[in-house]
C-alpha cells in the first residue's frame, strides 16, 4: 500500500489561509487502512480544524466526504458538487489524489493534508515500512524475495557493504540491514551460491531517472479514445 | 465548590470505574457534581474522535478511567486506553487547548475513594484553568 502521515494541525491551517469553506477529503483505500486519510481521520481533521479556527476566532464553515479511490475520475466525479462550492479542499489521499483533484477540478485549490510516505505494509499494530522503490524493473527474483532497492540504505545490487553490523544497518540499529537478510534467506532456501554472481549495474532509466513514467495497455483502451 | 458548573464527561469502564462509581453512590460519598459517567465495555473503546467531538461541542474535561494495570478484563484495554489519551492530549496542544482536559486514570471496582479522588482531582484541574474558551459566551455548538 502507499502509505502517509498526517500534517501537524498547524501547517493545514496555513495552507488553508483566509478560505471560508473548506472541504475535507478523504480517500477510502491507501490512507484508510494505513489511518492517515479515511473517513475517520477525515472527520477528526474537520473537527479539530473547527476547533481551532474558532479558537482563533475566525470560524469556517468546514465539511467532509470521503471517495473509495481519489486517484480515479469515476469515483472523484461523486465529490464534484461538494468540491464546487468549497474555497479550499484539503486532500487526505496519497500525492496522487491531490494532483487528481488538482486535474480534474481546474478552478478547485486543493491542499495536501497529509505526507505520502512510501510504498509499504503494517509489520504489527501501529507500524509500517518500507518495502519497495517501484523502479520499475524488480529484481527480487534474484534477492530471495528482499529488495535491496527499497531496503538497503545504499540499494546496492552487490551488498553488504562494511557498515553492516551484527545484522543491522549502519543508518540505524532500528534497520535490519537488507543484505544481511538477502544473504541469510538465500542460505536458509540453500541457495547461497547465487551470490556468486556479480550483478551488473541496474539500468535506472525505468525507475525516476527516466523522467515520469506512463504504462499504455492498448488492449485495454478504448477504442474511441486512442489517438 | 467554586466557580462555574463544570461539564466533564468520565468515560469509565463497566468492570471497574463504572462499579466504583456506584460503590461510591452506595456509600453515599460525595463528590463534585460536575461529572457525568458514560459507560463502556472497556477502557479500549476509548475513541479519539468522540472525545475531539466532546470538546468541540463544549466540554470542559473527558476523564478514562479504566482498571489498574495487569487487571483489564481485556488484558490490554486499559493500557492501549492510555496511549490514546496520550495522543488526545497531543491533539488538544496543536488545537489551542490544555493537553490536560484530558486525563487517564486507574482503579479497580472496590476503589471507590479512589474513584471520588480522581474525580475531585480532576474537577480542580479543570476549575484552575476554567470552563473551556470554547463554551464560553456561548461559542460551544452544544447545549446539553
Ligand atoms: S488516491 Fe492515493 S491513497 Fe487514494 S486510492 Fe489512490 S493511490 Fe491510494
Ligand atoms: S549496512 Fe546493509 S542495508 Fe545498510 S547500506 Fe550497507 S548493505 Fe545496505
Amino acid at each position: 500500500m502507499i502509505t502517509a502521515e498526517r500534517k501537524p494541525l498547524e501547517e493545514v491551517k496555513d495552507l488553508i489561509g483566509e478560505a471560508r469553506n473548506v472541504l475535507v477529503m478523504g480517500c477510502g483505500t491507501c490512507v484508510t487502512v494505513c489511518f492517515a486519510g479515511g473517513s475517520r481521520e477525515a472527520a477528526e481533521l474537520v473537527v479539530s480544524l473547527r476547533m481551532a479556527t474558532r479558537l482563533a476566532g475566525a470560524p469556517r464553515e468546514i465539511t467532509e466526504t470521503t471517495v473509495q479511490r481519489q486517484c480515479e475520475w469515476e469515483y472523484l466525479d461523486e465529490a464534484r458538487a461538494d468540491v464546487e462550492q468549497a474555497d479550499v479542499i484539503v486532500s487526505l489521499a496519497c500525492g496522487i489524489g491531490v494532483q487528481a483533484i488538482a486535474e480534474r477540478f481546474p478552478d478547485a485549490r486543493v491542499v495536501p493534508g497529509v505526507n505520502t510516505t512510501f510504498l509499504g505494509m503494517p509489520t504489527e499494530h501501529g507500524i509500517w515500512e518500507e518495502r519497495c522503490a517501484a523502479c520499475g524493473e524488480c529484481i527480487l527474483g534474484i534477492t530471495a524475495g528482499i529488495c535491496p532497492i527499497a531496503r538497503c540504505a545504499k540499494s546496492l545490487l552487490n551488498g553488504p557493504c562494511g557498515g553492516s553490523e551484527a545484522g543491522h544497518c549502519e543508518v540505524s540499529p532500528d534497520t535490519p540491514c537488507a543484505w544481511q537478510l538477502i544473504h541469510d534467506r538465500l542460505q536458509r532456501l540453500g541457495v547461497l551460491d547465487v551470490l556468486m554472481q556479480p550483478q551488473p549495474p541496474k539500468n535506472w532509466k525505468s525507475s525516476r531517472d527516466g523522467g515520469p513514467r506512463r504504462i499504455v495497455r492498448d488492449d485495454l483502451r478504448l477504442a474511441g479514445e486512442q489517438e | 465548590m467554586t466557580g462555574t458548573p463544570l461539564n466533564i464527561v468520565a468515560f469509565c469502564c463497566e468492570h471497574c470505574a463504572y462499579a466504583a462509581a456506584d460503590l461510591a453512590g452506595g456509600l453515599r460519598m460525595q463528590y463534585p457534581p460536575d461529572v457525568r459517567i458514560v459507560q463502556l465495555p472497556c477502557t479500549g473503546r476509548l475513541d479519539v474522535l468522540t472525545v475531539l467531538q466532546a470538546f468541540d461541542e463544549g466540554v470542559d474535561g473527558v476523564m478514562a478511567a479504566g482498571c489498574l494495570p495487569g487487571n483489564c478484563h481485556f488484558l490490554e484495554g486499559n493500557l492501549n486506553a492510555r496511549r490514546r489519551v496520550t495522543r488526545i492530549q497531543g491533539l488538544l496542544g496543536e488545537i489551542g487547548l490544555e493537553p490536560g482536559r484530558v486525563e487517564m486514570f486507574n482503579m479497580s471496582a472496590a476503589m471507590a475513594a479512589e474513584f471520588v479522588t480522581a474525580v475531585t482531582e480532576m474537577t480542580e484541574r479543570i476549575n484552575e484553568m476554567g470552563p473551556s474558551p470554547l463554551r464560553v459566551g456561548g461559542a460551544g455548538r452544544g447545549g446539553d
